[in-house]
């Protein structure tokens, strides 16, 4: 389809009174041959957009409007039909900078504004409309991984919106650890008492339910695939077989005896022998079910303590000291009593900290431990009524409305409470004695006790196994979840079930310590999730962050060099490589990001509306002035600018009337991980006497929305130092800063030492060339 | 393999434009239905715009609202009316009608946000934003990351001759005098509540001297004024003289977990004193940070690992004891006074800034919502999944963080969902 442009140039909201739009259009547009060159004092005023709407009625299909931040009215600059390019004059031009003086030589306003309208018109040229990505066949199932009251809520509310659902238990029956306790915590409203397990009733739902397959004594053996079309093998626990999940090879099997590094083929035999028995991941099992989405809810575990591990609280010494977990099978089979001699527990002591001098709790505790405590504390006042409990804690957690059940434990007066410190568990006699000091009953205190328990706390299953099994070649489980001591969490706050791997969702204590209750919950929201990729993949759309983006990477395979940076890189695993290195993309595991754009040497990785191409060359398209120009011509910066947050952070340096240096060329990018070092070398060699990437933290608070792009970036930026240093350039003409969102108020400090610094430097040595 | 393309039937409704209720709105459009958001304020955002950052990370929270708002504007299936009250819900699950009052703004879709309307005006007035701490031109831009991003007029100036000066300095057209409030009737299949939370209100909490003493701060106000955007500019001082305080203490529990006042536990009070004490240590590497507690609820991994590293500052102290009172001293000073629990030894403490970790009261506690509802006697919505049709998202529901009030919200987005399959 050929294009048709159409350039709107405002002068509203002071650009008039800053630039002269009339000899902008000359200059750049007329220049270059363009005729549909329209202006208004206010595009955005229902005048401005119909002239707008008119030309692209008459077929204009290629719109530039160079007003105000793409942030902005995108709702009223929105053409269905054509592509839209917003020109920032407003946000990063005239209000982050003074008016040029009257009969300057040099109107640095009017030069910026004819480099981004210069932009702007070859990535208009450059871009093309994207078409979406569709599966030829789209399963709508959704797989649920673990059977308890997680996994079963999960499947049950997926089920009630309509879609089919299949539960894999590994365990002979449904209910997981909820089947084995005497009580649950409250569950409603006024969370004041325990409750007898719904477990029972949950599974008959299950069972009853049309919609629902349950699988027990079954697992995964492997996902394969993309969402939407996942390829799943189960099996039975124990089973070894062909389609087993093959596992990357470590670091160390990648080097010959020499530590050199293996070449592909090498890398093919080691990996063929290290997976013996297993078939590729590019294998696709032929009696493989489908599915389209995958609900992750295997939970947890109880922390194993190690040999002599809490030994001074006679853990492993007396038979009587056991934990939380081994008190609740003992409290679900009948009285507790003691294991020593089968005596009546009348006295039990729940410590919720290993004490000593710390306040911590035990390991992977939380709040879950503390109402669990308190739960267990009432099982021994219904087993004996002159039954006492007494628990230690440091800080007693039951936070939000859970301090309801607190209060009401607190009422019983068989059940003592106290902040502690736990220095020992000794034996004495045939029961035990508890010392304690700090203690709100007095500074050291012995409490005789028939049975200690230990708020153990929960270890997601993810610790000891992947689980999931995703035939990627980046590995079966989730990437670096070592950050979250190996819960499938989130890092983020605002997008709890974003994880490196799309269309897996986690929910229940397998992401975090949770109550039954909470899990619930989660598993709704686990469920939605599932859901919406499924739909986000039948519209062929992107899911968070791009969410509704049509683009996907499109690869020129005739020029991959199989180097694997792409498949390596891709923070979400979207690519799998064969045995020679080529990248097999999954169009629906992708998030958009550019990442592999940015990764790839041979820049054969392209968007339709975002490639090398398009940015390279609206890098190339600025104009660096010369000594043929001006006596003393001022520098170019080129500032590639992560459009999340980097970018709206200029918008409020604007908006604040914030000034900069006006010798910057901002270029968003989506994200910096998706900048390719090419443009910043383009950038060098046409005269740009610095690039400067801007973008958000990274580190294990990482900001990024697609968790490793700035990491990425400032790993590719220090090498392209060693690069400039090859080619008697400064390194320092080139580096990555952070900026967040609302740190705006930073970036006049970071442009303009930034520009300093280069301007110290001197000119780039290449300009003019 | 089932083909359920046909297009889903009746739009969600979802009142509260915080984080839950975004989260909510956007989940379930993104799944492709149809839904209303309806905020009371000009602005989305609700109260996490307000703070400066989040807990654990240390992340502001407009870098999610800024990849919410553009969720909303790439999303056609969403439409947004602020300054906007629900005033009658009538029908029931798959069929309710809601008629919703849209107050004027005095500023029409033409609105560039040039700014030049806040230069004419004089009148200035209080600014919600920032607590009262300071004051705002009576035309304004709620705050940098207003969304929409357009101005208001205060109706406290309307018929005056300073709104005749915003309508004349507007070159665009855009202020509108005559607007008058309007009623929009909306006929919805189902409904999320996700009216949020209000800072207690410290004044009732006679002991702790709010309102008394100048330089005894709650907690949202020290968020407001450590935020570069905030009052001070990011300065973090003492109100009565502007100065930097050396001594800093957050009382916990202020109006929390005490049944003259908010029974419950607040939830994220703890975790938000630890992280405000950064704010602080920040600014002032030798003040000295009080913190009294009754328990530390810094619970779960992530949360623990914060509250170690907070434990590492050696000018940071934690008193398990709840404030009893407070008094100024001559110079200035406040002196916290409060029994420690353990060791039953009256403590008095003199600081220049008292911090009172305030907790959230159910904003429908204070406005009932016109709705067949079900709250618990706090004010907090019961979620009764049997019924169906309506939902309470996020702190409208309980006291929650802001994860557990996102997971919550994505929950509930399809519990709303499941009433417009059922219907």
């Amino acid at each position: 389809m050929s294009k048709k442009y159409g350039f709107y140039i405002c002068s509203g909201c002071g650009i008039g009174e800053a630039l002269d739009v009339k000899k902008l259009a000359e200059d750049i547009l007329e220049e270059e041959g363009h005729g549909n060159i329209k202006f208004h004092n206010a595009f955005c005023s229902p005048e401005g957009v119909a002239l707008i709407q008119k030309d692209v009625a008459d077929g204009v299909n290629a719109v530039c409007v160079a007003a105000c931040s793409r942030r902005v009215l995108t709702d009223v600059f929105n053409f269905p039909g054509a592509q839209v390019d917003r020109v920032n004059l407003r946000e990063q031009v005239v209000w982050s900078h003074p008016k040029a003086e009257e009969g300057a030589e040099i109107n640095p306003l009017q030069l910026m504004a004819q480099d981004y309208l210069r932009m702007s018109m070859v990535k208009l040229e450059k871009i093309k409309v994207p078409e979406p990505f569709k599966l030829e066949i789209l399963s709508r199932k959704i797989l649920v991984i673990g059977g308890g009251v997680t996994g079963m809520t999960a499947a049950l509310d997926a089920a009630d919106t309509g879609y089919e659902v299949t539960i894999v238990e590994k365990a002979d029956k449904l209910g997981g650890w909820a089947a084995s306790v005497r009580k649950q915590l409250p569950l409603v409203y006024p969370y004041r008492e325990t409750v007898s397990p719904i477990v029972d009733d949950k599974i008959r739902q299950v069972r009853s339910h049309p919609k629902i397959t349950v699988k027990t004594g079954t697992m995964v053996a492997r996902i394969a695939g993309q969402p939407g079309e996942f390829t799943v093998t189960l099996k039975k626990p124990g089973d070894k077989i062909e389609f087993d999940v093959p596992y990357p090879l470590p670091p160390e099997m990648k080097v010959d005896e020499n530590g050199k590094e293996l070449d592909n083929d090498g890398l093919a035999v080691k990996y063929k022998e290290y997976n013996e028995g297993r078939a590729d991941i590019l294998t696709l099992d032929p009696a493989g079910e489908m599915f389209g989405a995958v609900i992750l809810a295997a939970g947890w575990r109880p922390y194993q303590p190690a040999e002599g591990e809490f030994k001074h609280l006679g853990l492993g010494e007396s038979p009587d000291v056991v934990t939380n977990a081994e008190f609740e099978k003992m409290a679900a089979a009948g009285p507790v009593i003691r294991p020593s001699d089968g005596k009546p527990a009348k006295r039990v002591v729940f410590v919720q900290s290993p004490g000593a001098g710390d306040d911590s709790d035990f390991p992977y505790a939380s709040s879950v431990t503390s109402l669990v405590a308190l739960k267990q504390a009432k099982y021994v006042r219904e087993d004996y009524g002159d039954g006492k409990a007494y628990i230690i804690y440091q800080h007693m957690r039951t936070p939000g409305l859970t301090e309801n059940f607190y209060e009401a434990v607190q009422q019983d007066p068989g059940i003592f409470l106290t902040k502690g410190d736990v220095a020992a568990v000794k034996k004495e006699g045939d029961s035990l004695l508890v010392e304690a000091d700090n203690t709100l009953l007095g500074a050291a205190v012995k409490i005789k006790a028939d049975l200690v328990v230990l708020a153990m706390g929960m270890v997601p299953v993810t610790q000891d196994d992947p689980v999931v099994n995703l035939a990627y070649r980046q590995g079966p489980g989730f990437r670096d979840i070592g950050l979250f001591d190996n819960y499938v969490d989130s890092n983020f706050i605002c997008f709890p079930y974003e994880t490196q791997r799309t269309g897996v969702y986690a929910a229940g204590a397998i992401r975090r310590s949770m109550t039954m209750e909470e899990s619930m919950e989660d598993a709704t929201g686990a469920a939605l999730k599932a859901i919406q990729c499924l739909e986000s993949v039948n519209r062929g759309v992107a899911v968070h962050p791009r969410s509704g983006d049509m683009t996907f990477p499109d690869f020129f395979f005739q020029r991959c060099t199989q180097c694997k940076r792409c498949t390596e890189e891709c923070p979400f695993g979207a690519l799998d490589d064969d045995a020679k290195g080529t990248p097999k993309p999954n169009p629906t595991r992708c998030r958009r990001c550019g990442t592999c754009m940015g990764a790839c040497p041979e820049r054969i990785i392209n968007f339709a509306d975002y490639s090398v191409d398009s940015v390279g060359s609206m890098v190339k398209s600025i104009g660096v002035p010369t000594e043929d120009d001006y006596d003393d011509p001022p520098l170019r910066i080129l500032v590639l600018v992560c459009e999340n947050d980097a970018y709206p952070a200029i918008d409020m340096a604007g908006l604040n009337r914030l000034q900069y240096s006006a010798d910057v060329r901002f270029v968003p990018v989506r994200c910096l991980g998706s900048v390719n070092v090419i443009w910043i070398k383009d950038a060098l060699s046409i005269g740009i006497d610095g690039a400067m990437l801007l973008g958000c933290k990274h580190g294990d608070d990482y900001q990024c929305h697609f968790v490793k792009g700035s990491e990425l970036a400032s790993v590719r930026m220090q090498k392209i130092g060693e690069a400039l240093s090859s080619l008697a350039l400064e390194p320092e003409r080139v580096t990555q800063q952070e900026i967040a969102i609302d740190e705006y108020w930073k970036l006049p400090t970071v442009i303009n030492e930034f520009v300093e610094m280069v301007e110290a430097l001197g000119p780039n040595p290449f300009k003019g060339f | 393999m089932t083909d359920n393309n046909a297009a889903p039937k009746g739009r969600i409704m979802v009142v509260g434009g915080g984080i839950s209720g975004l989260t909510t709105a956007l989940e379930a459009a993104e799944a492709g239905y149809e839904v209303t958001i309806v905020e009371k304020l000009p602005s989305l955002g609700g109260r996490v715009a307000q703070l400066k950052q989040y807990f654990p990370k240390l992340c502001p929270p407009t870098c999610g609202l800024e990849i919410n708002y553009r969720r909303i504007k790439d999303n056609p299936r969403i439409q947004v009316l602020t300054m906007a009250k629900v005033n009658k819900v009538d029908g029931g699950p798959g069929a309710y009608d809601v008629e919703i009052t849209v107050s004027p703004r005095y500023v029409n879709e033409k609105c560039t946000c040039c700014g030049d309307c806040t230069k004419a005006v004089t009148t200035e007035i209080e600014n919600s934003y920032n607590f009262g701490m300071n004051k705002a031109k009576a035309a304004y831009l709620p705050h940098e990351m207003a969304f929409p991003q357009r101005f208001v007029i205060s109706p406290k100036i309307i018929g005056t001759e300073d709104a005749n000066r915003a309508k004349d300095a507007c070159k665009y057209g855009a202020v509108d005098l005559a607007m008058q409030p309007q009623k929009v009737n909306l006929p919805v299949g189902a409904i999320v509540w996700a009216t949020g939370w209000e800072p207690y209100d410290a004044r009732r909490i006679d002991n702790l001297g709010f309102g008394q003493y100048d330089n005894i701060i709650t907690n949202m106000m020290m968020e407001r004024m450590a935020a570069k955007n905030g009052p001070t500019e990011g300065k973090i001082v003492k109100p009565s003289n502007g100065q930097a305080p050396k001594s800093v203490a957050f009382v916990q529990c202020a109006g929390s977990r005490d049944q003259n006042h908010l029974p419950y536990c607040s939830y994220i009070c703890c975790m938000a004193s630890l992280k405000q004490s950064t704010y602080i240590r920040e600014q002032y590497p030798d003040a000295k940070i009080y913190i009294f507690y009754i328990d530390l609820r810094a619970p779960g991994n992530r949360y623990e690992k914060f509250y170690k590293k907070i434990k590492e500052d050696p000018n940071t102290f934690f008193i398990k004891g709840k404030v009893a009172e407070v008094s100024e001293t001559p110079s200035g000073e406040i002196t916290v006074v409060a029994e420690n629990a353990v060791t039953g030894e009256k403590i008095r403490q003199d600081v220049d800034l008292v911090v009172l970790a305030t907790g959230m009261q159910p904003s429908a506690s204070i406005e009932r919502l016109p709705a067949d509802l079900v709250f618990t006697e706090e004010g907090f919505i019961v979620n009764d999944y049997a019924k169906g049709g309506m939902f309470a998202a996020g702190c409208a529901a309980k006291p929650a963080d802001v994860v557990s009030s996102n997971q919550n919200a994505t929950g509930m987005a399809l519990k709303a969902i499941q009433t417009l399959v059922k219907s």
